[in-house]
């Protein structure tokens, strides 16, 4: 029993965990430049809706991603563009972007709610084993691998070259930053608008391969939730990676427990992914201090 | 507050007129052209196009809209709030509906009763509501299907597909009406071979295709090899159980297209036999009927066509069962019948027809399911 | 006298000058939005107008969405004048509702007075309580208020669920779950004559007491001195703590409020109708007004006025029902964008004497 709920959990942190590794690094990217987007949500809706609309009408799943990472990259630049402005709340934008993201998807996702697009194929990792649960488990998206890939490459890039430094020192001192003669805005518009491409792609997934499907109900609030990964995350890319995996791994637990026979308080157990993320903030928090790792320009670490 | 509410108001007013020069209102016209009309409002919780219980109303709505002197005004995703109320109002205020289908069960009390004591003149009649001569008002009536018997066929239809004799549902939340569907689908495949069992998942919402996609996914891991369902909008389900190469049976409305090598059958709402008793009424100046209730023989409810994953034999097991059901007096929960925890819940002797008042408060998994309802 | 005697009317006329220029051109840019999809603008204002504002009717409609609104903004913008961001109000509705029925229960036999006073005086505690907990965490833990309030919404909710479809459900409540009801008698009616929601009259009363206790209290006073600078709070050696657990407690039990309100004058249980977005409207409501407790009641109608004209647009127009989200995104964005329009027209600055 104990061995299905982990094979469960397993599968379904693969599953599951995708989105949220492409917006907690969206996210992560955009914080680092000392910029908060809380409309990431709405991108991701959108670039679900635009990814299942392209691959519906190119025949193409992989037009459909680079469709969704455009669409984000235009509604991020529109929202550092906006903040770039002074004056501008940039938690307020993202509020007023997530609503203006999500209206649009389902404005115009309306005629590719009934159509089946294709969508992408999954890789059979699980291709030596006899066991058709731990082959599925193991049938990953090659997204998956994508997101991966772009958090080792975040991490390095914000070690070791000028860019990513630069947005770090964007990130952390604005005083710092105009003695260096850097360009502040036009960083911040970079990273924002960078960052909203990669949380199109995680909405890319929800539409092209887990569940697969356009429909105004989709997202489950991956996209804001992805602000508190990045915080658990310490702003570090790597740590993105195990963030959204034990995330999706206890959003697992609740079917898999019911299908083993644990009926009582499934609400509760839906819930798991919640209480996760609530207790690791609190046993990592300082009290009164700023979080280590974060970005010393950002509007909510004040 | 007033004055402060008009100022806010007049500002906008003022703005739009700059954004526009004024002409006169067509949306208007069309309808004062109209008055001869029967209006009838449909009033739907979800979008219209869920694949699912919204689009089955939606679907019979299309065929009214096509009919002579029937206009039809609709609106999606309205909340079981007093939203709800204010819609209801604002089609006979402001369109002139005279009969209104509110369709989503918590549109019933007290939204749906509220307005047809302050509208008498109006006619309501609301899906799925327990309609009481003696509690509620003579302008309001319920309708609703018996399709706890497609159900019952889907579970035959199932019994024959499976190979491990593991069934899954998937179902939003412990309610009579879904506790009906999940023990006709147990009863109907135990018919068959009593030695299969149903396992339930509840997923607490109606709508959550990302919960959905994962139960079903956790019922395949299970060796799990059919599945059905009772949410909204069944469509993940149905794509989820084709991906993972297992059977599915639909519920709602003709799912076959999203699964077309695992889908079996489906249990579908045929809501345009209800809609058109009762236009038929309303045009005739008739009285409408209080409390409808219909099942396969009324044609409230009908099956999808047999897909490819069903055999020959299912196809002739459910042919000859829907046959019985036909012929008329025939019960799914009949005596001796236990639940799951081992308490006698239908005594030898005693059956249930469909259209039995005690089942729409059916608090029960019977024997057979696996899960529990609290 | 100072030769600049207008200023002060000047720097008002400002703070609604952009906000209406704004408004202007997301209609504008709207507008663009139909005729590129061949619709009419000119239809659609119409029918805006007729939906929100056109007639008694409408405006009831219109005020009656806006009602619960105004207790959920407060959720957001009273916590919002310290520089917090709290998101999670949903919960405190939810939950401010559910216990408002359950501590009502004992007493439904008594008075309906002392039934409302009790759902009253609960439901705004449960509401303080579940927000305080948030404002708890930043004040004493150091931990995020809008992640906090964020997560515990999620987590509120499906208390909220757990419990209303279980060990509190009425077992007559069958197809809907429930708790059981207060009972009709001590129901909230509507405002006498005009027929308008009771938790209308409440909200605006919400809305200027905290109003004066934000801009004519001296605690209010302390805490805009927070929301401006935090360190420099703490170095005046203002109770920085307690204002944040004070802010977040009157934010929540506004919100609370307006669950047990909903209760009272609208379900007469608590269930899942609860849960239908009010605290998140609220968060929109609060940033568009800039956490003024007064400038809430306008935009509380603007949004409420949306909602009951959006149903007109779908069926006259056979718009789809996200038509007014796409409007309420471009009316957000560029009245948010408009902020930056201060103190770029020299009209409204301060004019040195001649």
């Amino acid at each position: 029993m104990i061995d299905t709920v982990a094979l469960a959990m397993l599968g379904g942190s693969l599953r599951v965990s995708t989105p949220f590794l492409f917006v907690s690094l969206g996210e992560c990217l955009t914080e680092k430049a000392g910029r908060i987007n809380l409309g990431n949500e709405g991108v991701l809706v959108l670039g679900a809706m635009v990814a299942y609309a392209t691959s519906y009408e190119t025949g193409n799943p992989w037009a459909g991603i680079a469709a969704a990472a455009i669409a984000g990259l235009l509604l991020g630049g529109l929202h550092g563009a906006i903040c770039s402005l002074t004056r501008v709340n940039d938690v307020a934008m993202g509020i007023a972007l997530m609503l203006a993201g999500t209206g649009t998807a389902f404005f115009f996702g309306k005629p590719y709610v009934q159509p089946s697009a294709p969508l992408l194929p999954g890789i059979p990792l699980g291709f030596w084993s006899d066991s058709p649960q731990l082959r599925n488990a193991l049938n990953v998206c090659p997204l998956f691998f994508l997101g991966l890939l772009a958090a080792f490459v975040m991490h390095w890039g914000f070690r070791s070259t000028r860019m990513g430094l630069r947005i770090r020192i964007v990130g952390d001192s604005q005083d710092a930053a105009l003695a260096l003669g850097l360009p502040i805005n036009r960083t911040r518009l970079f990273a924002t608008a960078a960052g909203s491409a990669l949380a199109g792609i995680g909405g890319a997934f929800l539409s092209l391969y887990y569940p697969g499907s356009w429909n105004e109900g989709l997202s489950s609030g991956q996209g804001l939730m992805a602000v508190a990964l990045v915080v658990f995350a310490r702003w570090n890319p790597i740590n993105c990676i195990y963030a959204s995996l034990l995330f999706g791994a206890a959003g697992a637990l609740g079917p898999s427990l019911q299908t083993v026979g644990v009926t009582w308080g499934y609400y509760l157990f839906y819930a798991a992914p919640y209480v996760v993320t609530l207790t690791v903030l609190i046993l990592t928090a300082r009290g009164g201090t700023a979080l280590r790792g974060m970005p010393g320009q950002l509007s909510i670490g004040r | 507050m007033r004055p402060n509410d008009s100022k806010s108001a007049g500002t906008s007013r003022r703005a739009v007129l700059a954004g526009m020069t004024a002409t006169a209102a067509t949306a208007l016209a069309s309808n004062q052209a109209l008055a001869k009309d029967l209006v009838v409002g449909f009033i739907y919780v979800g979008a219209k196009d869920d694949y699912g219980y919204n689009q089955a109303h939606a679907e019979a709505a299309a065929i009214l809209k096509k009919m002579p002197g029937v206009k039809v005004v609709e609106e999606e995703k309205v909340p079981e709030t007093d939203d709800v109320s204010k819609t209801m109002e604002s089609m006979i205020k402001l369109d002139g509906a005279s009969l209104v289908f509110p369709t989503s069960f918590g549109y019933f009390d007290p939204y749906m009763l509220k307005m047809a004591a302050k509208y008498p003149k109006v006619e309501f009649r609301h899906c799925g509501g327990l309609w009481q001569k003696d509690k509620h008002p003579a302008n309001t009536g319920s309708y609703f299907g018996y399709i706890g018997m497609g159900q019952y066929l889907n579970g035959i239809a199932a019994a024959h597909a499976t190979k491990s004799k593991k069934l899954g549902f998937i179902a939003a939340k412990p309610i009579p009406q879904v506790l009906i569907n999940i023990n006709s689908f147990a009863l109907g495949a135990k018919s068959v071979d009593p030695s299969i069992t149903t396992k339930v998942i509840f997923t607490g919402e109606w709508s959550m295709p990302v919960k959905e996609a994962e139960a079903t996914n956790s019922l395949a891991d299970q060796g799990i090899d059919v599945v059905t369902c009772h949410v909204d909008g069944p469509k993940v389900i149905m794509e989820t159980a084709e991906r993972r190469g297992i059977f599915a049976c639909g519920y709602h409305a003709d799912q076959a297209k999203l699964a077309p090598k695992g889908y079996l059958t489906g249990a579908e709402w045929n809501w345009i036999t209800v809609y058109k008793q009762f236009i038929a009424d309303a045009q005739a100046g008739k009285p409408l009927p209080n409390f409808v209730r219909g099942g396969l023989t009324d044609k409230f409810v009908k099956m999808s066509p047999y897909g490819p994953g069903l055999n020959a034999a299912g196809r002739k097991a459910v042919d000859a069962a829907k046959a019985e059901i036909l012929k008329g007096g025939f019960a799914v929960f009949k005596g001796p019948l236990k639940d799951n925890k081992g308490n006698i819940v239908v005594p030898a002797g005693k059956s249930y027809p469909e259209t039995a008042v005690e089942l729409e408060s059916q608090n029960y998994l019977v024997e057979g399911v696996l899960g529990s309802i609290s | 006298m100072s030769a600049d005697a207008t200023y002060p009317l000047r720097r008002s006329l400002e703070a609604v000058f952009a906000p209406l220029l704004a408004l202007l051109g997301a209609l504008v840019l709207f507008s663009v939005f139909l005729v590129g999809l061949g619709q009419s603008p000119e239809d659609f204002f119409e029918l805006v107008w007729d939906g929100a504002f056109g007639s008694w009717f409408s405006m009831q409609n219109t005020l009656q969405r806006a009602a619960p609104l105004l207790l959920t903004a407060l959720c957001v913008a009273i916590p919002g004048q310290l520089g917090l961001v709290i998101i999670g109000g949903e919960a405190a509705v939810v939950l401010g509702g559910l216990a408002a029925t359950v501590c009502a229960l004992p007493f439904v036999n008594t008075s309906p007075i002392l039934v409302l006073a009790v759902m009253a005086v609960t439901g705004t505690a449960a509401g303080a309580l579940w927000i305080g907990i948030s404002g708890w965490l930043r004040a004493k833990r150091g931990v995020n208020e809008t992640i906090a309030s964020l997560v515990l919404a999620y987590i509120g909710l499906a208390l909220f669920n757990h419990l209303v479809e279980g060990v509190l459900r009425d077992p007559a409540s069958l197809n809907k779950p429930s708790t059981c009801g207060i009972g009709d008698a001590n129901m909230l009616d509507t405002v006498p004559w005009l027929e308008i929601h009771p938790g209308l009259p409440v909200g605006l009363l919400a809305c200027i007491g905290c109003w004066i206790f934000i801009y004519r209290t001296t605690t209010g006073f302390a805490s805009r001195v927070t929301g401006g600078n935090i360190r420099a709070a703490r170095l005046q050696g203002l109770p920085v703590s307690k204002l944040i657990l004070l802010a977040c407690a009157i934010g929540g039990g506004c919100a609370g409020l307006a669950g047990a309100i909903e209760v009272a004058a609208e379900y007469g249980r608590a269930n899942a109708s609860l849960n239908a977005g009010y605290g998140y409207t609220g968060i929109l409501i609060a940033f568009l007004a800039r956490f003024n407790p007064l400038t809430v009641i306008p935009m509380a109608v603007l949004l409420g006025g949306l909602g009951a004209a959006g149903g007109l647009l779908q069926r006259r127009m056979g718009l789809p029902d996200a038509t007014v989200q796409v409007l309420q995104g471009m009316i957000f964005i560029a009245i948010l964008a408009s902020d930056t329009l201060y103190g770029r027209f020299q009209w409204f600055q301060p004019r040195a004497a001649a």
